[in-house]
């Protein structure tokens, strides 16, 4: 696996190991084996360990409801009633978290959040 | 006035002179020039003010995008809106004509007027969600009345696009 590009060109990577066990049987002989333990090797960036960044979207009086609805499907690609759950909310308590995840996405969401003029902040999670 | 889709195209029709102007000044309101708190209220921060990093990126390469993404926006209405062009006499039952194409252009530069009229107006929350006041007394009450009328435009287009 290829580790996702460092903003200073390096790439910083942790490896994790997982040993399993195969079990092999042999149905002439009845005999079971035990073979030699695999050794996956799981890569992840440092983007990756950044997690998460949050998408908040702030409340705004004059976005309509019907409006901030649909920019919540069409940005995260939200079903109806889990975009409408997020507009009630930011209208209700002020903010919602619309999404969590790797930074470089964030920002992109937030980038399409303000083309659509709400108010949104990439936050980093506590 | 009457709103109602017809095939691809949004109609606007029986506009009078009033709601027409209303609609003429969509590009013009739009506009935040000289209006610091619209101006904020169009590009505001992506990020709390102590993420520079965040903030200082944002300013270079993504407010620029914006800008244009918004004149583009502006652009293509006050082009539909060449439609209603001319002196006061002429503008009584007007139809407007907006391709449903152009829908997306139309939601943002109706609502690009509706937050810079806001700003510069410092709406409340009560003021806006008081939508049956009446008559138009003041400047502050007829800006109140185009963020409105704006809005109503909005719901009609959002409704087409879900249909």
């Amino acid at each position: 696996m290829s580790c996702g590009p460092r903003r200073d060109g390096g790439c910083l990577a942790q490896i994790k190991e997982t040993k399993g066990i195969a079990h092999v049987s042999n149905e002439k002989t009845g005999s079971i084996t035990t073979a030699e333990p695999t050794i996956e090797k799981e890569t992840r960036s440092e983007e990756e360990l950044d997690l998460p960044w949050q998408v908040v979207v702030h409340n705004d009086p004059v976005n309509l409801m019907s409006y901030v609805t649909i920019v919540f499907q069409r940005v995260f690609g939200y079903p109806r009633e889990r975009a409408e759950r997020h507009m009630l909310e930011v209208h209700h308590k002020g903010r919602s978290i619309l999404w969590s995840g790797m930074r470089e996405r964030a920002e992109l969401y937030v980038q399409q959040l303000h083309g659509y003029l709400l108010l949104a902040t990439l936050e980093k999670a506590c | 006035m009457e709103i109602r889709r017809r095939k691809d195209q949004i109609e606007i029709s029986e506009l009078d002179p009033f709601l027409a102007e209303l609609l003429r000044q969509i590009p013009a309101s739009a506009n935040p020039e000289g209006a610091p708190a619209a101006e904020q209220r169009l590009f505001s921060l992506p990020a709390n003010r102590k993420q520079t990093e965040i903030c200082a990126e944002w300013k270079t390469y993504v407010e620029p995008e914006l800008r244009r993404l918004f004149q583009t926006a502006t652009q293509t209405v006050a082009t539909d809106l060449e439609q209603l062009n001319g002196n006061e006499k002429s503008l009584a039952n007007r139809t407007l004509r907006i391709p449903a194409k152009h829908a997306d252009a139309w939601l943002s530069a109706l609502n690009q007027a509706r937050l810079v009229i806001a700003a510069k107006n410092s709406f409340t929350e009560n003021e806006l969600n008081d939508h049956f006041r009446s008559p138009i007394g003041s400047r502050r009450d007829l800006s109140l009345f185009q963020v409105n009328f704006y809005g109503f435009l909005q719901e009609f287009i959002l409704r087409e696009l879900e249909d």
